[in-house]
């Protein structure tokens, strides 16, 4: 086929660069991947190691308070808070609202800014204020 | 029917009719989530300590086992719908597809009853002195 390999081609599948609202949307399924997963988990067997005796519960609590442990509890909370700050936006996106350039950039941006905020209020109170 | 383009194959025979309620159901999760695992968070925020008596005592309560088990129902259902698409919007090949689906569906509700079963434990049983 005689073509201009230079010649650029729509829709420029290789030509973009991140955006807000694009890393909103991906962080949406991969945070919600990864709660439906590790953080699955980590709930079912916080709830089973209760019901199964002191024993299994402080071998969970070791886990927990180990800083292997705290690392994917504090990845889990931001994970969690990311989640719902898209989450909420999509409700919003969800009744037609917000699809302007500047207002969808501004939300998607604001998701960031909300997780990153609640998650370190959070630990803040958790590791320092409660202790 | 046509049997020509993809579209002459399905018109006349309408939706599938279930895509509506899978999307609603999601939402509608979505929405328990959004009451239900605040107050997880507050709640457990608010605890002295979180050692195995004093979490004991705390599931232990109606007001605290009930909510827990309706939120173990309305956050699995609502990831198991997510997966699901995601699992659909990746996996395209037929076989691969119904076994990821199988296994998505066996760890959810596997999951499921290993927590809500715990709850009703603790719940039931009362706390260990």
């Amino acid at each position: 086929m005689a073509q201009n390999r230079a010649r650029p081609l729509s829709p420029h599948l290789s030509i973009w660069k991140w955006g807000a609202n694009m890393a909103a949307s991906i962080l949406h399924r991969v945070t919600g991947t990864g709660l439906a997963t590790v953080g699955v988990l980590v709930l079912t067997w916080w709830l089973v190691a209760a019901a199964s005796g002191q024993e299994s519960y402080d071998y969970f609590l070791g886990w927990a308070a180990h800083p292997l442990g705290k690392i994917v509890l504090i990845g889990l909370s931001w994970a969690f808070f990311q989640h719902l700050a898209t989450g909420v936006r999509h409700f919003v996106l969800d009744v037609g609202a917000g699809y302007e350039l500047n207002t969808n950039r501004f939300w998607a941006r604001m998701t960031f800014v909300i997780s990153i905020t609640l998650t370190a209020a959070l630990w803040g109170y958790l590791l320092f204020v409660k202790g | 029917m046509g049997t020509g383009t993809g579209l002459g194959r399905v018109r006349g025979l309408g939706s599938a009719k279930h895509g509506g309620a899978h999307w609603v159901l999601h939402r509608m999760t979505a929405v328990g989530n959004l009451l239900l695992l605040p107050w997880l968070l507050i709640s457990l925020v608010r605890l002295p300590t979180y050692d195995f008596t004093t979490i004991h005592m705390w599931l232990a309560q109606p007001l605290v086992a009930v909510p827990m088990m309706l939120l173990v129902i309305s956050v699995f259902w609502h990831f198991r719908i997510g997966l699901q698409v995601v699992i659909e919007d990746y996996v395209h090949e037929d076989g691969l597809k119904f076994a990821s689906l199988t296994a998505l569906t066996f760890y959810t509700l596997g999951a499921a009853a290993f927590a809500l079963f715990a709850i009703a434990k603790i719940a039931l049983t009362g706390t260990p002195n």
